[in-house]
């Protein structure tokens, strides 16, 4: 008989062996002798993932949709068989930095963050409690039919049973009662449990065992092979149906979401980044777990599908529920002593789960939402109290108790609109938010505290909205007209077909939202800003790996006295103490008390404290010591700042160094160039002296001379004056243009721009220099009968480079027979192709002498300031007179107007100087004529010109 | 006998000056308006005294000096070097290469005179 009694003595037998292993193994691991050092117990122990969906649900699944079970096992396998170096990687980050659990994961990476670390906290707890709910509804189920044995009934709605009277609650209080024994009952620094550990690998063969003897049971004991049962499955259509793939194209995408889903379910859960990432003791140990893990797998799914196939045939019609199959198919065929192992495989799914899973949130719930709470409420006066170990333990187990309470208030409300899988499916679902910033993190250093903020927020609210509320509605809990109607009756926010998305199962459609817009807030805001320096030096140990670890953190230093003291207020004071001692045996001292107060024994503090409290937390107490300042948390994320900046100042320094050689090169540079162009200042100022002088010379000679001969005949002292005048004249002249030439040069020159006839400006700078032409008999030719030559310019500048190029002309050109020839013309050539212009008109002014003709190697230094061209005058008065400014000073000009002024010329041939000048728009194109025709055909003998 | 003076320069109307302040001292005057020309009138003209600018076309005055110095048919002319190049770089460079006497322009015909006829005394 399996009266009430038998089963429960049965359960706490097996949880008193549980406890007694658990015990065994903590005591084998004080004493150094570990038991979990053991890559096949690793491996076991990730077993955990396996819990009473995998025990009794995958059945139930496997009779709802054939192997539609199977996808939750297959997203583990890949993640292990193809994705080992993501988990290679969290275990090395993980132990490199002392990380306590997934929460306290993500806050060290961006930046030590306890606000994010205070969010995944929530989302966690509040994501994972549907998935405890759950396991007390399996094991509470699973009791409740055993119990009524011989015959096989149907548990009672869980809502409908008195409080008091459902099982379900006592399951709760037991498991609470259990985890906080195994779990609280001291703090470690590492926060690693070995006898948990070997507890859950105990655990994961029995139920292993225990489905496997059931299969074996229903194959063979009750049937002959698995063929008799697929060939009695495919006779009766209603079952032959599950042994068909599926039946439309969305339910293969609900595969696809379901593996995705799994995938990252067996690395996020707080429970399987527990077991596969805190308490791993040996990274090598991953190795073995790629393909044992995997294998473990399959083996609890060999005989689902029997199973299932078999429960079909054995209870028509649909009146015993197919998550049972697995515990009435035995009871049918009164295999009493098979019916209580298969429930306690089935207690041993839950209590592995619920115990791993408790004690991970309930980790990350003090570390990272309630003592960082305590520590801001000064009233409470906890940065003072001696010994904060009872207090964190104490936390702890009363997150252990409202986590499996609100787990049982979650059955109490949604348990029976669900069957088992669809309830985990929603916890899978929630953290699977935490795969961006988590996987990100890792390969990403871009991510930001706020983008981690913004995509978790994000994810959670959305995952919340479209799966978590309508659970409720669909229970009853909550008015369900918001699901078929939407918020507020707007038909876009239906949360099952959000902003109008039709098609998709509601988990593949949370998830499509959810992630889309958790990524899509992650990396956006993440990459508003440059991470600072915090987060850059948290995503280098992370990103970078452990080759990054190892680096100070700490400017300063502490001594014992301080950091012991510290350290036993969290740890208990004698654990500290052989923390400290075993430190000092390391570093080669004979106690605690020769351990210098150096940044090696601070980082070990804080990483001891860390694994207690969690990294923000740690880091937080130890500032308060290491600076010996009072406990203000502003204070404190001041010296933080301080301490993260040394790093990132080496990598500064090096910068600045090589920013320095950079400027020191490109100061060389630029003071070569200093030189060059003091250089440059001195010869023209010394040119310029030269210019002055002369004049002045002739000036001061003749006025002496005049002065001191008061008696010089008439004709001599006219012609002496006259020169004196003509030198004053000159001088002046010479002045003038220097200042214009310095104005042009610095651009202080003032320019007043219209549009300009060319042909006007012609007429009118010829006229003012006809005497000069007609008192040497030198004639000028005007060709400026074209109109419309418009070019954009300042007419008076434009009249001093006219005037200046046809005096010089004079000034070269022979008395008598000299011949000037001014002409304008507008020229197609071709155009900006940056403006899209395939051609452009310029406007073309030439002056042309029959002067001596400029030498090629001239024709472009007679552009250069006070330069004399090399010239043949043998005769004094030849000596040109001018003041070689002209020439640059019109160049200057032309120039500023995007024109050019050069000089063609054959020496002794004649000279003809160009300036060409773009056309003004709207002018009329046809008025281009080629100035090519119009070469200079004038006579010319010499050549020497300034 | 008179004085025999050169007067290089390419600058017409200090030409003039120059010629006509030495003619009424009573020196014998040639012109050359650039470095070769005046190479020529030394060794034809034969002066006892060449008054030389520096900056002229086809030779400078420096270039004059030195040819000059290195023409022992010349031993013992005197050169004063008469330009508008006042840096002391210059001065030194025209002494260097065997001026006399060095003059910036615009100089002082009364000292210019006196300074002639103290050295051809």
């Amino acid at each position: 008989m399996l009266q009430s009694w038998v089963i429960v003595l049965a359960s706490f037998l097996y949880l008193g062996i549980l406890f007694a292993i658990a015990w065994y193994a903590d005591r084998r691991a004080d004493s150094g002798r570990s038991l979990i050092a053991n890559p096949v117990v690793y491996a076991l122990s990730l077993g955990v993932y396996c819990t009473t969906w995998t025990f009794y649900g995958s059945v139930g699944r496997a009779a709802a949709s054939g192997i539609g079970f199977l996808p939750i096992y297959l997203g583990p396998t890949l993640l292990f068989a193809l994705a080992g170096f993501i988990l290679h990687k969290m275990i090395r980050v993980a132990k490199t930095n002392r990380i306590t659990s997934i929460a306290d994961f993500v806050a060290s990476r961006y930046g030590k963050s306890q606000l994010l670390g205070g969010m995944v906290t929530v989302i966690a707890v509040v994501g994972v409690i549907p998935y405890i709910a759950l396991q007390l509804k399996a094991v509470s189920n699973s009791f409740a039919i055993l119990a009524s044995y011989p015959d096989i009934i149907m548990p009672a709605m869980s809502g409908a049973v008195p409080l008091f009277q459902d099982s379900a609650l006592y399951v709760a209080m037991i498991l609470a009662v259990f985890t906080i024994l195994f779990g609280t009952r001291h703090l470690d620094a590492t926060e690693r449990h070995e006898g948990m550990v070997a507890a859950i690998a105990v655990e994961s063969v029995v139920k292993l065992v225990a489905f496997l003897a059931v299969g074996i049971f229903v194959v063979w004991g009750m049937h002959d092979g698995v063929g008799d049962i697929f060939a009695r499955a495919a006779t009766v259509p209603e079952v032959a149906r599950r042994l068909t793939t599926a039946d439309s194209p969305a339910t293969y995408g609900t595969w696809g979401t379901l593996i995705f889903l799994s995938l990252f379910a067996s690395l996020l859960l707080p429970r399987q980044f527990q077991i596969a990432v805190v308490e791993n003791v040996d990274e090598s140990h991953l190795r073995r777990a790629v393909w044992m893990f995997p294998l473990y797998l399959f083996l609890i799914n060999l005989f689902v599908l029997p199973v299932a196939l078999a429960g079909m045939l054995h209870f028509p019609g649909g009146t015993v529920d197919a998550d049972t199959f697995v515990l009435t198919l035995p009871m049918a065929h009164q295999q009493e002593a098979l019916a209580l192992f298969v429930y306690i495989g089935g207690l041993s799914a839950a209590t592995g789960m619920v115990i791993v899973e408790t004690i991970a949130l309930s980790t990350m719930v003090c570390n990272d939402l309630v003592m960082p709470l305590l520590l801001r409420l000064p009233m409470l006066g906890l940065a003072t109290r001696p010994d904060l170990s009872g207090l964190l333990l104490e936390i702890r187990r009363w997150a252990i108790a409202v986590i499996l309470g609100l787990g049982y208030l979650y059955f109490r409300v949604a348990g029976e609109a669900y069957a088992l899988v669809s309830i985990g499916l929603i916890s899978f679902a929630a953290v699977a938010q935490f795969a961006p910033v988590v996987i990100g993190g890792l390969f990403w250093k871009g991510g930001t505290r706020d983008g981690a903020l913004a995509g978790l927020a994000a994810g959670f609210v959305l995952w919340a909205y479209t799966l978590l509320l309508p659970s409720f509605a669909k229970s009853g809990w909550l008015p369900d007209g918001f699901i078929a109607h939407g918020l507020f009756g707007i038909e876009l926010l239906r949360p099952q077909h959000l902003f109008g998305l039709v098609g998709l199962d509601e988990i593949t459609h949370c998830l499509v939202w959810s992630l889309l817009v958790n990524l899509g807030a992650y990396i956006g805001v993440s990459l508003q800003r440059a991470p600072n320096l915090r987060e850059a030096r948290q995503a280098t140990l992370f990103v970078g790996g452990a080759e990054a670890a190892g680096i100070s953190t700490w400017r300063g230093g502490a001594g014992v006295t301080d950091l012991l003291p510290l350290a036993g207020r969290f740890l208990g004071f004698e654990r500290a103490q052989e923390a400290f001692a075993r430190h000092a045996r390391q570093r080669g001292l004979k106690g605690i008390d020769e351990l210098p107060a150096d940044t090696r024994l601070v980082n070990f503090a804080e990483t001891l404290l860390a694994g207690a409290i969690g990294s923000a937390s740690a880091r937080v107490m130890v500032a308060s010591v290491v600076t010996e300042e009072p406990l203000g948390i502003d204070e404190v994320m001041n010296i933080l700042d301080e301490a993260s900046q040394v790093r990132a100042y080496t990598r500064e320094l090096e910068q600045k160094s090589l920013e320095l050689t950079r400027a020191t090169a490109e100061l060389r540079e630029a003071n070569a160039r200093l030189q060059q162009l003091d250089r440059m200042k001195d010869d023209f100022i010394s040119t310029v002296t030269h210019e002055l002088r002369t004049p002045l010379t002739s000036i001061r000679a003749f006025s002496e001379m005049l002065q001191e001969d008061p008696k010089i005949d008439l004709n001599q002292r006219v012609r002496f004056l006259g020169i004196i005048v003509s030198e004053a004249v000159r001088l002046s002249r010479l002045i003038n243009q220097i200042l214009d030439l310095a104005k042009l040069e610095s651009g202080r020159a003032e320019w007043t721009v219209a549009a300009v006839d060319v042909a006007e400006v012609i007429r009118e700078a010829a006229e003012s220099l006809t005497v000069l032409f007609a008192e040497k008999r030198v004639t000028l030719e005007i060709d400026a009968r074209q109109t419309g030559l418009t070019v954009l310019a300042d007419r008076d500048r434009l009249m001093q480079v006219l005037v200046n190029l046809l005096s010089n002309a004079l000034k070269f050109v022979p008395a008598d027979t000299g011949h000037v020839k001014v002409g304008a013309g507008a020229l197609c050539v071709p155009g900006n192709p940056l403006r899209g212009q395939a051609t452009a008109e310029e406007v073309r002014v030439t002056v042309t002498d029959n002067g001596p003709g400029i030498r090629a190697e001239d024709q472009e230094v007679i552009f250069d300031k006070f330069h004399q061209g090399a010239g043949t005058a043998d005769v004094l008065t030849d000596k040109p007179q001018g003041t070689g400014l002209g020439l640059p000073i019109s160049r200057q000009i032309i120039e500023y107007f995007n024109g050019r002024l050069w000089v063609e010329s054959t020496a002794g041939a004649g000279a003809r100087f160009v300036f060409a000048l773009p056309r003004q728009a709207g002018d009329n194109a046809d008025n281009a004529v080629s100035l090519q025709a119009e070469a200079g055909g004038v006579d010319l003998k010499r050549s020497g010109r300034k | 006998m008179s004085h025999r003076i050169l007067i290089v320069d390419d600058e017409p109307n200090i030409v003039i000056s120059l010629e006509y302040l030495m003619k009424k001292e009573g020196f014998q005057v040639a012109v050359a308006t650039d470095g070769e020309v005046a190479l020529q009138l030394a060794s034809t003209f034969l002066p006892d005294l060449i008054l030389l600018d520096v900056m002229m076309p086809k030779k400078s005055g420096f270039e004059v000096c030195q040819a000059l110095r290195a023409n022992q048919a010349l031993v013992g002319v005197k050169i004063i070097m008469l330009t508008a190049k006042g840096r002391e770089s210059e001065v030194a460079k025209g002494l260097a290469l065997g001026a006399d006497v060095y003059i910036t322009k615009p100089f002082s015909t009364k000292d210019l005179v006196l300074q002639i006829k103290s050295m051809l005394a």
